[in-house]
């Protein structure tokens, strides 16, 4: 029994080393030229280039401040509207076709404004990104603000917390936390494709650097971004699970 | 000032008179309770019990202000040496799931300005009181329902209410632990001397707890009868004595529940 869940626990592994096999066959047999398919093997020396001449560092530095940037103001925003809007129906009613209106439109649609308002820099770019996460954070917080049990409410009051903010802070917030986290780990995979949007329409970052490796058809360092993208990804989705485990701590 | 003697101090905790309630839903107008008068001394137990859907938790939420009453007088005169007039205990225990044992058991001193070191001291021997204390690290979801009830019930005394006022608290717990914590109840009430409200469907719960049971009926309850349990304490359970005060209740009500209900006009 042990040994056939060993067995079943290497199958990943496998299908990752076959898929790197057949990956490096291609270009190697001739199937695929190396600059339309740059084999696995290319790709550590193209990484080390691109260590070496520092591009590699800024572009990622540069990126993740985008990314951080955007997803602060994006769960600020979306939090903040979406807990007033659950909590008052007066918020909830004047939003209510304003969202209608706004909600559709993608966030690339806002690139031209993005560029009019902010210029081809920084700001832009965390506009586009914080655009995408406001929408997912903030249904996902007034659906959770909405669908908190009135039960827990009554109990509020009854031991004499009566105003909007107790109401808030001991027990809506708490109590809706598993939801919201629901919308800010989405949010979190949204933003991460807002970044290169942003950044494909020329913000300096892993986007851009991408654009200009690919016009050089520099195949290998587009791919070596892509791979970092995937990463830093999986990286920022383990911390985030880490710190989900933490507040919902409370949850069998 | 002079300090308020005991005579000065009213015969009753809980005064209610002429107590109706109502509410529009659907665009008819409900009536919950009519006329109804209760006198509570202070110290004193008093079970309330009745059909369901008669009015005995709405009462309980009209003490606590959580239900608006429509006519009538409601006065809560607590003892002074208590730091809240009431304190609530739910059917479901109602703890919140997302604060460990001794955080729910504090969660009412939030409002006070006790510091935290304080609020946990007290919470703490509030969890002792009810035999808890070694669960105080323990999360809502790791408790048995019995254990749970007594949360709640740590929950409630921790604020030092005036009134303890309990809506069916043991009605979903098999009859061991329902038992016990009958019995933990009594003990409680003699160490504290606080009045308590305790609403129940379980007649013989009421008989074996209370000084007085106050019995609910019609459609709009009011208050149908009030008898005085005069069986000296410590009682024991399924005493003969109890038994016939039981029965006697239980024919009263099924009297009731049989009359006809006369239609009611404003």
């Amino acid at each position: 029994m042990t040994k056939r869940s060993f067995a079943y626990r290497l199958l990943p592994l496998l299908g990752l080393v076959a898929f790197l096999l057949v990956w490096e066959a291609m270009p190697r047999l001739g199937l695929a030229s190396r600059v339309l398919l740059p084999a696995p093997s290319d790709l550590p020396d193209a990484f080390m280039r691109e260590l070496a001449n520092g591009m590699w560092l800024k572009s990622v530095g540069l990126s993740l401040s985008h990314y951080t940037l955007g997803l602060l103001v994006g769960l600020g925003a979306g939090i903040g509207l979406g807990v007033l809007t659950g909590m008052s129906n007066v918020a909830e009613g004047l939003f209510a076709w304003v969202s209608r209106v706004l909600r559709p439109i993608p966030g690339l649609a806002w690139v031209p404004f993005a560029i009019i308002w902010f210029g081809v820099s920084q700001s832009g770019a965390v506009f586009i990104i914080a655009i995408g996460v406001f929408w997912i954070v903030y249904f996902a917080t007034h659906g959770a603000i909405r669908g908190v049990d009135r039960d827990y409410i009554e109990l509020a009051k009854a031991f004499g917390f009566t105003g909007p903010l107790e109401r808030l802070f001991k027990v809506l917030l708490p109590a809706a936390t598993p939801g919201i986290l629901v919308g800010a780990r989405t949010a979190l995979g949204q933003a991460w494709m807002a970044v290169v949007a942003a950044e494909l329409f020329g913000v300096t970052g892993l986007g851009s650097r991408m654009m200009q490796a690919s016009s050089l058809l520099a195949t290998d360092i587009v791919v070596v971004y892509m791979l970092t993208m995937a990463a830093l990804y999986g990286l920022m989705d383990t911390f985030f699970m880490a710190a989900q485990g933490r507040l919902l701590r409370w949850k069998p | 000032m002079e300090a308020v003697s005991a005579s000065k101090l009213p015969d009753h905790v809980i005064d209610i008179e002429g107590l109706a309630l109502s509410f529009d839903q659907d665009g008819k107008r409900t009536h919950v309770l009519r006329g109804l008068d209760l006198k509570i001394a202070p110290g004193e137990f008093v079970a309330v019990v009745g059909a369901s859907g008669v009015g005995k938790s709405t009462l309980l939420r009209v003490l606590m202000g959580l239900a608006p009453q429509s006519e009538g007088k409601v006065v809560v005169t607590p003892d002074p040496a208590a730091e809240r007039p009431m304190a609530l205990v739910f059917q479901d225990s109602r703890l919140l799931p997302w604060r460990r044992v001794i955080a729910n058991v504090s969660f009412g001193l939030e409002k006070t300005r006790l510091p935290a070191v304080a609020r946990r001291e007290r919470a703490m021997q509030a969890l002792g009181l009810v035999g808890l204390s070694d669960l105080a690290d323990r999360w809502p979801w790791q408790l048995s329902g019995g254990q749970r009830q007594r949360v709640a019930l740590a929950r409630a005394l921790a604020v030092r209410p005036s009134i303890l006022l309990m809506d069916e608290p043991f009605s979903a717990l098999d009859v061991a632990t329902r038992e016990g914590l009958q019995d933990e109840l009594l003990r409680v009430w003699r160490q504290t001397g606080k009045t308590i409200v305790f609403v129940t469907h379980d007649i013989e719960e009421a008989v074996y707890l209370a000084d007085r049971i106050v019995a609910l009926g019609g459609k709009p309850g009011e208050v149908r009868s009030v008898r005085v349990i005069d069986v000296a304490r410590p009682r024991r359970r399924g005493a003969l004595a109890l038994q016939d005060i039981a029965a006697k209740e239980k024919a009263d009500i099924t009297a009731d529940a049989a009359a006809p209900v006369e239609d009611y006009v404003i």
